[in-house]
């Protein structure tokens, strides 16, 4: 089932049309009423009339996460305060939180993208949802909840924590729907089978799961354990909330961006060059209908690809592919980036197993030098040294092949990486440069 | 008619050796046979122990990965050319041996080697066909 037929299916040319006359209107707006846009706008020499086509886009400067710290908390803001009815931020987890605000028709269309988004995940009316999102200064569960409610499926405000109240409500209210981060379900799943209830017994069809980066594998499990089909939701608060892409139930396969609010770009991280479709590169996103809090290319530091293939669905707006990771992780080892999940990745390929690794790089004379530390376990280990080289071999020989980059890998004990709070540190960059 | 050995992976560090013995040691497990291969980055610690389970688990609750595998033990005359009679005799088949090291403990008048071969079946059979005398579990331990 499809939201807005109009417009999410609506045919490439008519789309672009929309998109340009709306990005001319942001820029115009930007350029007037926000002061970091309107000198950094001047500084590359462009004024709003130069944006005469789509791909003048590329001729504006990026905006980065420093630069809306740097303007915290209200600078970035495009209207007066009268105008703001809502205010979100980041956890700031990661440094100084980000403010983002929005006016009556900002949440209106929140709402209706939101609705959108949980009809292509499997909702429709007469649905129960169980919105297992925080509610507070972050974006997740406000955003599900109002989309809900415009779509008019009923939605019980559970927010996140005391999970074992949570299951009860689960068997008692009979929700059909759960919307929550993929690691909090699996935890759900975990209490349910504590207290002796199953999810075979529950009534629920869909999940939408985002907030956090997940893998086809924890799909797998989530739709395993939970017994649901279940569907990825992509959203920053920078550029909105939850609701900037959607995973349809047909073809779980990418999320649809809603391209007549957002203009998606992939970029190389380190040229900041604009790269074609199929690429993988940092997402980057200019808002073009927001008014409270809009946003000029702005790096989202994911990395995806973008894919415009037709989709089984019917909705004719491109899709990004799952977020393999973060920009700021990225390495360039002689002249390639190489990004620890694509490391990750080859990794599983080659032996089946997500084994703990560590990416270190030196510098000896003049050449980088990449080795990938990758922690033994039992199905890695043999009792034959040759075995051992063999392995340390064939991971590096699909490092090369499917990477470029050569890269020594080093078998080591369980636990000989270093990790903070459980997490192991990805990356040991010992060049001076 | 095989015997199980253990096998630790271990990183090519000073100290790391007594770091296992000192497991083991704790963990009230004998070590009857030993031998290390190692890399110029790692080495793997073979071992035949009085009881496979306590020291497997004691160098697991450790962090350490282990391994177990089935070799052969076989008696070995103590004498000149007592392993090499034995050698020639797997000389002509496809049976290679991956490794191999001594038993501590004599049998009388014969030394006891843990064989490693890639196919221990073929070449219990070759051995005992031509009159060397593989050794059981049970009569490792007795000895």
């Amino acid at each position: 089932m499809i939201y807005n037929m109009e417009y999410e299916t609506m045919p490439r040319e008519a789309l672009e049309a929309i998109q340009l006359r709306r990005l001319q209107a942001t820029v115009e707006r930007v350029y007037a009423n926000v002061a970091f846009y309107r000198e950094k706008f001047k500084e590359a020499g462009i004024s709003p009339t130069d944006i005469r086509t789509l791909d003048d886009l590329r001729r504006l400067p990026y905006t980065t996460k420093q630069d809306l710290r740097d303007n915290y908390p209200y600078g970035m803001f495009a209207v007066p305060m009268d105008h703001v009815v809502r205010i979100h931020a980041s956890s700031g987890t990661t440094g100084q939180p980000t403010v983002v605000g929005y006016t009556a028709r900002d949440i209106q269309t929140w709402a209706q993208l939101m609705a959108r988004a949980l009809m292509a995940g499997g909702a429709n009316r007469g649905d129960i949802i169980h919105n297992a999102y925080g509610y507070g200064l972050f974006t997740g569960g406000l955003g599900v909840h109002y989309g809900a409610e415009l779509l008019g499926v009923s939605v019980i405000p559970v927010s996140g924590g005391n999970t074992r109240r949570q299951v009860m409500i689960m068997k008692d209210f009979g929700p059909t729907i759960i919307t929550a981060t993929p690691s909090y379900s699996l935890h759900l799943a975990e209490v349910c089978e504590e207290m002796g209830v199953s999810f075979k017994d529950l009534k629920f069809k869909f999940g939408i799961f985002g907030a956090e980066p997940w893998s086809e594998t924890m799909r797998g499990e989530i739709e395993r354990k939970l017994n649901l089909t279940a569907v990825d939701i992509y959203g920053l608060s920078e550029v909105m909330g939850p609701g900037v892409a959607i995973e349809c139930k047909e073809a779980k396969n990418g999320l649809h961006i809603f391209e007549d609010h957002f203009i998606p770009e992939i970029v190389d991280p380190a040229t900041l060059e604009p790269l074609p479709y199929g690429s993988v590169g940092e997402l980057v996103f200019t808002t073009i209908t927001k008014e409270a809090f809009p946003v000029v290319r702005y790096r989202t530091r994911d990395i995806c690809s973008l894919n415009p293939e037709p989709c089984i669905c019917g909705r004719t707006h491109l899709r990004m592919s799952r977020v393999t990771g973060r920009s700021d992780d990225m390495l360039i080892i002689r002249g390639v980036n190489v990004f620890p999940s694509q490391i990750e990745s080859v990794l599983i390929d080659t032996e089946g197993v997500t084994p703990h690794y560590q990416l270190v790089v030196d510098r000896e004379g003049a050449l980088d030098v990449l080795t990938v530390k990758v922690e033994i376990g039992e199905q890695l280990f043999s009792d034959e040294v040759k075995k051992l080289q063999a392995t340390e071999k064939r991971i590096s020989k699909n490092i090369k092949e499917l990477l470029g980059v050569t890269a020594k890998v080093r078998l080591v004990e369980p636990k000989a990486i270093a990790r903070s709070e459980g997490k192991a540190q990805r990356v040991v960059d010992n060049r001076k440069l | 008619m095989q015997v199980e050995q253990i096998s630790v992976f271990l990183e090519n560090k000073s100290g790391r050796l007594s770091e296992v013995t000192g497991i083991l040691a704790e963990a009230g497990v004998n070590i009857q046979a030993l031998a290390l291969a190692d890399t110029s980055d790692f080495g793997v610690l073979r071992l035949i122990v009085d009881d496979n389970e306590k020291a497997a688990n004691a160098l697991k609750d450790n962090g350490l990965t282990v391994g177990r595998t089935e070799v052969v033990a076989v008696e070995v005359e103590d004498r000149p050319g007592g392993l090499h009679r034995l050698l020639e005799i797997l000389k002509d088949t496809d049976i290679n041996v991956e490794y191999m090291y001594a038993y501590v403990h004599h049998t009388g008048k014969h030394a006891v080697m843990i064989f490693r071969f890639d196919n221990s079946e073929a070449a219990i059979k070759v051995l005992t066909a031509n009159g060397v005398s593989i050794i059981t579990r049970e009569r490792l331990y007795a000895i």
